[in-house]
């Protein structure tokens, strides 16, 4: 979730009220943001993902202000036409094909304001624009370029500029490779014919989006006043949203916002529009959904406090919220004002019949016949390793393979228990003798027929670890398991590699193989590092428990 | 106690030892007069210390004695003045020393730091010549050589050296197996005055029974017998017994309150195609949530198979248009590719959505819960585990509401041990409204976050169940509770299978 460092004298100017540190501790989790810390002059927020208006300093103070009572309400921004076009050449269609711009002028930029603009420009960029992939937005002082502005897209070989912070100009695939930017995003563009440039009336480059400005034209200072804005995208409505987010944003800071024409081939777009958008507001089932019995006057008064306007039975949902897709939205937005602390939580009649899952009462019977006699049990982790699961055990079992595993030791799914204890006792080398232990677990193993590939069982593995371990010990622990289960098995003379030759058994309970049972190989032992005899047996519990639920 | 009652408890062994004990003060004496083995010995002077007849001190005594070096020295006298003797017969170039005074390499060269250190030699152009300092040295004993010799008289301890001991030992404990410190331990005792008058007193019959055996029983001999008395206060050995590892008590715990509360298990599996982990769940397949850095995918086998048509055109068609109700969806294209990656389940909703898939409308009102195992593909530490447990509720009643669910999670909190649960806004794709559920740690005083809950959004209902009803569902974190009800502060140790941790660790006793 994207932080936010909201300063304190700023934000209280904005939302027109002083609040003590307590007040603030208390209201800012309720109107749906983590509060990191309230600080000496500083707020930090951690900001959902739904929520990119609040992701600026002043977006936040807006939603806040009106949260707490103090500007409630849908804000109002006016937009002037400045007559200014945008021409949007077909070609950009199969690199990048949406832009929504605006101009926006009497700003007073000093260092603070433009450290909020960057901030603004960045968290939407990895948040909203899900690292610059989804959407990419620029600035560019009005003052440097010449309108109308083409957006257009052309052979990088053919494009030359110098990109921002830059000291020559370079052809836009070398900014690919050599400018830092270039290096960072460049695989959004990578292998396209041709990449998406705006540029000005005189042909002079803007910027390479989702890449980089240029240098000359494209680098806001403090005595920018008035600034051209684009967002760029591959879908019309998130670049729209986007683009009204940062103007309202600069508008709170006191500056005009400019539409402009775009002239997209399939006709005229106006942008930005900060009109609101109308949702007939479903009281009977906001109320039913969350529990309560509003009157629509009740709910109205609600939502002004989340920023909303109402009229006449239509909700006006501001133009810079991204995450209303549905009246549940609206809910939510509803039981925030009201707030989560306000619900009496209730506990319906509803009749219902508990049951725990039939082979999880079978697998607790098993652990607990095996406490009974004195084992202890272990809970190890799914994931593991190859070396784990075969080599140090002498097997060669195809294994389900994570994808770029953090951790390389944990980087396959267990296709066997036997293993996972085996690590235990290597791990317990130290602790006292017996160590006589047991463990139910998922296994996994390749099997096209499943949804996925992998078919995943219920097993159980004993491992009796001491001096005194032998076959016979280990035997008695699964006779006295099957015999408790009432199960009727047979075991037959195999080999298997982890076990030592002669001393090893199949077990199967009315002719389907359900377990190997024997004592660990001594090589084996030498690679797990354990010095001391171990017989042990694996069995498989879905099998078993399928038998015993047929009969 | 008095010293008859004393005697009449006292084991064979004690028997053995008490009559000693008045010519003896250590352990080590009693096993030369007794002739019993040290574990026997030591037994024996324990349960007397038990019967308060006498105090055992143990004492750690330390000895500096001369080691392999040390005692080579002893004999040669030291590589410095076998050195300096040489030197002060001819006059010698560095490398030619080592064979005219029998030292090794390394051994000059300690020599000629040392000896130069003490001004007692000079170095002109590669020869080495004794100074003044050098000659009058050889005439007199050094400091060092005298306490080699009390050395070799026994040791010494550390406590008793002379100021002038110390300085050679400071030497000494620099350089090479000159010297070693031994460390003994010695078991003394003290005899208290139930000890003293205990060994004025006669042991009588020594033929008290011990154990009553099954031939006393059988030939009646129990009758004519005097059985020693046990001190019954004793502390024993402790036995191990088997046990549930203390996860799985907890999750066990867990799973019983749900099904008091009439909700029924979930089965499912942790290996998951991404349709039913995220798209089913309307999470838009750009959501950072499933970027390679958070998500365990497949290498092998890669992808899995969609379920049938109907369920994937409908998810599909919720994503890219919100379906056929009054919703905007996420408008993008769908692409079913990506839905058909395999994946570690990243949260128990997987079970809730294919629960609600698999429901039939008449089985309405249902409730149904998991706990279990969810996978994060990241770096492990106190806080942060690639596997964590999650118990998951679905509640899909059409009367459902909002307050429903926050009665079940408080109700659930309760019986877990936290009176005080507190409900946040929060936000998840596939809720609205969300909620985050922190419980009050009464000891730390402070609040716990554990995760979330909120109403499926129609989006995932419509495809799944095929309605908008309000399906309640909750999926927080387990680990963090059962952290603090066992007092494990690294996440890591709910899982290290310390078998001395299973052992000892408290039984869940909720």
């Amino acid at each position: 979730m994207p932080s936010v460092k909201l300063n304190k004298q700023v934000f209280s100017n904005l939302v027109g009220k002083e609040l003590s540190d307590e007040e603030l501790s208390e209201q800012i989790p309720m109107i749906g943001t983590d509060l990191e810390n309230v600080g000496e002059t500083e707020i930090d927020v951690e900001v959902f993902p739904n929520r990119p208006d609040m992701l600026s300093e002043q977006g936040f103070a807006r939603a806040f202000s009106a949260f707490i009572g103090e500007k409630i309400g849908l804000r109002t921004y006016t937009v002037k036409p400045s007559g200014s076009k945008v021409i949007i050449d077909p070609s950009v269609a199969a690199v990048r094909p949406y832009t929504a711009c605006a101009l926006v002028k009497n700003l007073k930029f000093d260092d603070e304001k433009i450290r909020e603009v960057i901030q603004i420009q960045e968290k939407l960029h990895v948040t909203f624009g899900r690292n610059r992939k989804k959407l990419a937005i620029g600035l560019y002082p009005l003052e440097k370029i010449k309108l109308p502005i083409k957006y257009f897209a052309e052979d990088p070989n053919k494009v030359k500029f110098q990109p921002l912070e830059s000291e020559q100009e370079m052809s836009a695939i070398q900014i690919l490779s050599k400018h830092p930017a270039g290096r960072d995003y460049g695989h959004l563009l990578e292998g396209k014919d041709k990449f998406p440039f705006f540029s000005d009336a005189d042909g002079a480059i803007l910027s390479m989006p989702p890449i980089i400005n240029s240098h000359r034209t494209g680098k806001i200072g403090k005595d920018t006043t008035e600034v051209f804005i684009e967002c760029s995208g591959f879908d019309l409505n998130t670049c729209n949203i986007c683009l009204n987010i940062i103007v309202t944003a600069l508008a709170d800071m006191g500056a005009d916002i400019y539409s402009m024409e775009l002239e997209y081939s399939e006709g005229k777009k106006i942008t930005p529009d900060l009109d609101a958008r109308r949702i007939k507001l479903d009281v009977p089932f906001i109320n039913r959904w969350l529990g309560l019995e509003l009157t629509e006057d009740q709910m109205s008064e609600l939502l002004a406090k989340m920023g909303y306007g109402f009229d006449s039975g239509f909700v006006l949902v501001p133009a810079y919220r991204a995450d209303i897709l549905h009246m549940v939205d609206i809910a939510e937005d509803a039981a925030i004002a009201y707030g989560y602390e306000n619900f009496e939580p209730e506990i319906p009649n509803v009749a219902t019949i508990g049951e725990e899952a039939p082979i999880e009462v079978f697998r607790r019977r098993i652990a607990d016949i095996l406490v009974g006699i004195g084992l202890l049990e272990t809970n190890t982790y799914n994931l593991t390793n190859a070396e784990d699961q075969n080599t140090k055990m002498g097997v060669d079992i195809k294994l389900a393979e994570l994808e770029s595993a953090v951790n390389t030791d944990y980087n396959v799914l267990r296709a066997w228990m036997i293993p996972s204890l085996m690590k235990v006792l290597q791990d317990n080398k130290s602790n006292e003798y017996p160590q006589n232990i047991f463990e139910t677990g998922t296994c996994f193993k390749l099997d096209e027929t499943t949804e996925t590939g992998v078919n995943e069982f219920l097993r159980v593995a004993v491992t009796l670890c001491g001096a005194e371990v032998d076959f016979t010990r280990i035997k008695q622990v699964l006779d006295c398991l099957f015999d408790a289960a009432s199960v009727e098995y047979e075991s037959r003379e195999t080999e298997h590699p982890s076990f030592i030759s002669g001393r090893v058994a199949r077990i199967s309970v009315a002719g389907i193989d359900v377990a190997y049972i024997g004592e660990v190989n001594p090589q084996v032992l030498e690679d797990w590092g354990v010095e001391m005899p171990v017989a042990a047996f694996e069995l498989n519990l879905t099998e078993l428990y399928k038998h015993l639920k047929i009969n | 106690m008095d010293v008859e009652k004393i005697v009449a408890s006292l084991h064979p062994l004690e028997r053995k030892v008490v009559p000693v004990l008045k010519e003896c003060g250590t352990l080590k004496e009693v096993i030369e007069k007794t002739g019993l083995c040290e574990a026997e010995a030591m037994r024996a002077l324990q349960w007397l210390e038990n019967k308060e007849a006498l105090k055992i001190i143990s004492e750690v005594k330390e000895l500096i004695q001369l080691n392999s070096n040390g005692k080579e020295y002893l004999k040669k006298g030291l590589p410095e003045r076998r050195f300096l003797e040489t030197v002060s017969k001819q006059l010698l170039p560095i490398r030619k020393i080592g064979t005219a005074s029998g030292l090794n390499e390394e051994e000059v060269t300690v020599c000629l730091g040392l000896l130069k250190s003490k001004a007692a030699i000079a170095i002109d152009n590669g020869i080495v010549e004794v100074t003044k300092i050098g000659q009058e040295a050889l005439k007199k004993e050094w400091l060092e050589e005298a306490f080699l010799k009390r050395l070799s008289a026994g040791g010494v301890a550390p406590t008793a050296l002379t100021p002038e001991e110390q300085f050679a030992y400071d030497i000494f404990k620099k350089r090479k197996d000159i010297i070693k410190t031994d460390v003994e331990k010695i078991k003394r005792f003290e005899l208290t005055d139930i000890g003293k008058s205990l060994t004025e007193t006669e042991m009588g019959d020594l033929e008290t029974a011990d154990r009553l055996t099954p031939e006393m029983l059988k030939d009646g001999s129990w009758k004519d017998k005097t059985f020693r008395r046990y001190d019954v206060t004793i502390n024993v050995p402790k036995v191990n017994r088997g046990k549930r590892h203390f996860v799985n008590q907890a999750t066990d715990y867990a799973k019983q309150v749900w099904v008091e509360l009439g909700f029924k298990e979930m089965e499912g599996t942790h290996v998951n195609t991404c349709f039913w982990n995220f798209d089913a769940l309307f999470t838009a397949q750009d959501h950072p949530v499933r970027d390679m850095q958070d998500t365990f995918y497949l290498k092998s086998p890669k992808e899995g198979k969609l379920p049938d048509n109907t369920v994937v055109n409908g998810v599909k068609s919720m994503h890219e248009k919100g379906g056929n109700i009054e919703s905007t969806g996420w408008q993008y294209a769908w692409n079913g590719d990506v839905a058909k990656k395999n994946v570690l389940r990243t949260h128990t909703t997987v079970l809730s959505a294919k629960t609600l898939a698999a429901l039939k409308k008449e089985d309405w009102p249902a409730k149904y819960f998991a706990v279990g195992r969810c996978f994060r593909n990241e770096a492990m530490d106190w806080c942060h585990l690639f596997e964590f447990n999650q118990f998951e509720g679905i509640v899909v009643d059409p009367e459902s509401n909002f307050r429903n669910l926050l009665g079940y999670l408080k109700l659930f909190m309760n019986k877990l041990g936290f009176p005080k649960a507190r409900f946040r806004p929060a936000y998840f794709p596939y809720t609205e409204p969300s909620v985050e559920i922190d419980v009050y740690h009464p000891t730390h005083e402070k609040w716990v976050e554990l995760g979330g809950a909120g109403i499926f959004r129609p989006e995932v209902t419509v495809p799944l169940l095929g309605e908008t009803i309000p399906v309640l569902a909750w999926g927080p974190g387990f680990d963090r509770i059962m952290m603090e009800y066992y007092g494990v502060t690294d996440l890591r140790d709910l899982y290290k299978n310390d078998l001395k941790q299973l052992r000892t660790m408290k039984q869940w006793m909720r």
